[in-house]
């Protein structure tokens, strides 16, 4: 069954009568992938906010990572995160965090898919490699999540098949093409992850 | 909740730390989506209350996560933890935390939810 924190809170009213306040539920999803995939472009495009920034604190970088995206951002000592909101009626919003892609980020995964409803791993077929890290930590960890190609202009350089194969992504990993910056592209690709990870629970 | 991420240390975001007396983790852990909202006990303590306590309480009349929070007072996320917490100790603010089932995914029902509200975006 399910449990964790009740989005109801039985408050005693300032004038000892009870007031009830219901605090909307959080849901969230993961949009991740590699350096300039578009994850941000993907939360703008369907998020009811401009997409926020939030930084998070690096502690240790330890060296020699292998780091397979190469190294075009220099150490840090904060990971920023861009994230957006989606109002899925009164009572239930959706976040989705677009996550740094590279292996170094992992130490921020774990707290980051806990609960997740899953993710969305952005790919770039012109640079496929950049995704391996959070496809290989997905799998690792049971985390549900579908492929999207991110098509700029409709224009794919790779058939989707030849991408599976490529990416050597078992058959039952949804892999859709999307447009970054089409709301309905994203919002196809966001309910594709929902029924994978409702097929994956049993649903 | 483990022990991950920022609670190990930090350098160029000291500072920070010291609104929070240079506790990083709060008496209860909040996923970043955890959702916060004043309580009226929150709305006639505001008088009494100062700086980052003071923000979150104004800014969450209207319900917010702790990572917009984060985002819309320029506080790491750690420390936006610790002050929300805290808060919600006091019984200033209530929160909502995400639901999950065993395999710390949602439940079914949840997805559902979910699935019936982007379809109707």
């Amino acid at each position: 069954m399910a449990s964790g924190d009740s989005d109801t809170t039985t408050l005693q009213g300032p004038t000892g009568s009870d007031t009830t306040l219901t605090v909307p539920l959080p849901v969230k999803m993961i949009v991740a992938g590699g350096f300039a995939v578009g994850k941000t472009t993907t939360v703008g495009a369907i998020s009811e906010i401009e997409p926020l920034t939030t930084e998070a604190a690096i502690t240790q970088v330890s060296a020699g990572v292998d780091d397979m995206t190469g190294a075009e951002e220099k150490r840090s000592t904060t990971v920023a995160m861009d994230f957006g909101r989606v109002g899925l009626g009164p009572e239930l919003v959706l976040y989705l965090f677009g996550t740094p892609g590279q292996e170094r980020f992992r130490f921020m995964w774990d707290d980051l898919v806990r609960g997740a409803v899953g993710a969305v791993v952005l790919v770039d077929t012109t640079r496929l490699a950049d995704c391996f890290p959070a496809i290989d930590y997905f799998e690792s960890r049971n985390v549900p999540f579908v492929i999207a190609l991110n098509c700029f202009n409709g224009q794919v350089t790779h058939a989707v098949e030849e991408v599976r194969e490529a990416l050597q992504i078992d058959g039952g990993v949804p892999m859709i093409l999307m447009d970054a910056r089409d709301r309905e592209s994203v919002r196809a690709t966001l309910i594709e992850l929902v029924r994978h990870a409702m097929a994956r629970a049993g649903g | 909740m483990t022990d991950q991420g920022w609670d190990r240390g930090l350098s160029a975001r000291v500072r920070p730390y010291a609104i929070t007396g240079g506790r990083t983790r709060g008496s209860t852990d909040l996923p970043y989506e955890t959702i916060i909202q004043t309580t009226p006990e929150g709305q006639q303590a505001l008088p009494r209350l100062v700086m980052e306590r003071r923000r979150v309480i104004e800014i969450c009349g209207h319900p917010l996560s702790v990572a917009e929070i984060s985002a819309h007072l320029k506080l790491a996320l750690g420390v936006a933890m610790v002050i929300v917490s805290d808060l919600k100790s006091e019984g200033l603010v209530a929160t909502s935390q995400p639901r999950t089932s065993r395999d710390d995914r949602p439940d079914i029902e949840l997805l559902e939810r979910v699935l019936d509200g982007l379809r109707r975006l």
